[in-house]
């Protein structure tokens, strides 16, 4: 039995198809990533899921109970981490902690081992007020609120937005360590380079997902000839190669531009000569593995 | 990006901010020059967000010179408040009023007259391709066009320099990098650009970049630099090895 199986699931608000028959299944234990932007339909999926809101169409099953009809029971065994931060603002940490496993019929001793190595780190801290925390404390919080109950299966909606480039690094090695004690994870992030930390991702865009696959079976799938290329003043370079012939996308990644092509024709050699007579300098050209990104953003422009 | 010797229009000196005991700004001092995209980077609660509030003239110092635009902190804050523009991933326009009426609402804030206004606002919506929208309340548009119109009605009115704090959060990738474009565009036309962000590849794409730890700045150089001095393969990397001080 799949830990969560999703079949031709429709959610509209007004004229907006917010999720446009979604199907999906995930396996006990997995770590399992919903990547894509803002007003994908990752929220919305996940309201869903956790039995906060009813579908127009399609079913949905956590553990083989189905989300309407047995919300109850799914709500004693799954974890919840909204995409805002939710908890008790003018309560203190040990306070919030304290409430959600009563809340959930359980003790906080009963279950600390889950949760000690994400709470120890707050631990010194929890007479304060949860709303005094800087955003990284507020993230482990209420990771150990949405543990506390030993739930089976743990929602994330967004746990890494809006912090630092350290914090998101740690708190997805948190999540490695929960899936390793069988805990399946769903994670829903903006971010394409956690897709690589997930064992299989589902992209998606405007309600649809554009592919369920492992994160390197994603990148193998990159259709066309990728090259990355440097020169002296990158806003000039990305302006000719968008002009180049036979380009098909160009796109900045940091410092070098990611361009691609369709057509065998194009060598190294050629488009060297090209920036060169277009009066740019400093060039270098390599082939280039294509990331998450690179394949996100090709399925976006697919027609 | 090359840049010659330009005048600085931002100088900050020994800048101290305090809330009571705890010292969220220890004596920062850096420039910024004219036309420069400069990122302000660090950890959440390294103090970033209150040393932005005081260039944007929103609080005070507890002490330390600033000039931002020419103008001094203590005594010109207003003529601070018109050379400059701001926009924040977290409030940009409102939603209840059409794409038009954001312009010409804030376009009127910034002091501009009526027909400049409407010229200006025409011009804008042209070139976002969002003339049919002129009419959409804000909230009926997707994230990516906000994101491009809030950052165009900041600069409606030709800053000086203009502020994003995290202007790019949560948007798709294409629209991501539409958006450089544009600050590309204004940095090229002699604004200057004043970045945070999270997406280190983005910090690769400023002129300079200067790293927060602890109310302090623990660095400041262009990416090429800092990637050399902490042999480092990406700004990810120097952003790691720079602010993996602090656990919570």
């Amino acid at each position: 039995m799949s830990a969560i199986l999703v079949e031709h699931l429709v959610k509209h608000f007004k004229q907006v198809r917010a999720l446009d028959d979604i199907s999906f299944s995930i396996r006990e234990g997995e770590l399992f990533g919903f990547i894509g932007p803002d007003g994908a339909g990752k929220t919305t999926l996940f309201r869903l899921l956790t039995t906060l809101l009813i579908p127009d169409g399609g079913k949905a099953f956590i553990n083989g109970l189905d989300v309407v009809k047995e919300y109850r029971k799914i709500r004693q065994d799954i974890g919840y981490m909204p995409g805002k931060f939710s908890l008790y603002a003018d309560l203190s940490v040990e306070e919030n902690l304290n409430f959600y496993a009563t809340v959930f019929g359980t003790t906080v001793a009963e279950n600390y081992d889950l949760i000690r190595d994400i709470y120890s780190q707050i631990e010194p801290f929890k007479k304060r007020k949860a709303g005094k925390l800087s955003g990284g404390m507020k993230q482990k919080l209420a990771l150990s609120c949405a543990l506390i109950h030993k739930p089976s299966v743990l929602i994330l909606d967004e746990p890494t937005t809006g912090v630092d480039a350290v914090s998101r690094l740690e708190f997805w090695e948190m999540l490695k360590r929960l899936k390793q004690s069988g805990i399946t994870v769903v994670v829903a992030t903006p971010y394409m380079d956690e897709a690589s930390l997930c064992d299989r991702v589902a992209l998606i865009q405007s309600g649809k997902i554009m592919t369920i696959s492992p994160p390197s079976e994603v990148i193998n799938t990159y259709p066309w000839r990728l090259f990355s290329v440097k020169s002296a003043d990158i806003f000039s370079l990305l302006g000719d190669l968008k002009r180049y012939p036979q380009v098909h996308t160009v796109f900045a990644f940091g410092q070098s531009a990611h361009v691609s092509f369709k057509s065998e024709e194009v060598t190294e050699p050629l488009l060297h000569d090209y920036l060169i007579q277009h009066g740019h300098s400093e060039i270098t050209i390599s082939k280039a593995d294509a990331n998450i990104e690179d394949c996100f953003m090709e399925l976006m422009i697919k027609p | 990006m090359y840049k010659e010797a330009a005048e600085n229009i931002i100088i900050v000196r020994d800048l101290v901010k305090k809330f009571g005991s705890f010292i969220a700004n220890d004596h920062l001092s850096f420039e910024v020059k004219r036309g420069e995209v400069f990122g302000f980077l660090g950890a959440n609660g390294a103090g970033k967000t209150t040393a932005i509030k005081i260039l944007c003239g929103l609080s005070y110092p507890t002490s330390g010179k600033l000039t931002i635009g020419g103008f001094d902190i203590y005594r010109e804050r207003e003529k601070i408040k018109k050379n400059i523009g701001y926009m924040s991933q977290r409030f940009s326009l409102y939603d209840d009023l059409t794409v038009f009426e954001n312009i010409r609402f804030y376009a009127g804030i910034y002091g501009l007259r009526k027909k400049v206004i409407e010229e200006r606002a025409a011009g804008l919506m042209e070139k976002l391709d969002m003339k049919d929208a002129r009419d959409k309340l804000l909230r009926d548009i997707p994230l990516g066009w906000k994101q491009k119109l809030a950052f165009s009605v900041a600069i409606i009115h030709n800053p000086k320099i203009v502020f994003l704090d995290e202007p790019t959060g949560g948007v798709d990738p294409i629209t991501r990098r539409q958006f450089w474009d544009m600050i590309f565009e204004a940095s090229r036309n002699g604004i200057t650009v004043f970045v945070t962000t999270h997406y280190m590849d983005e910090a690769e794409y400023c002129d300079r970049v200067s790293i927060m730890v602890d109310g302090k700045i623990a660095a400041l150089d262009t990416p090429e630099n800092l990637k050399s001095i902490y042999s480092a393969e990406s700004m990810n990397e120097v952003f790691l090895k720079l602010a993996r001080v602090k656990v919570a």
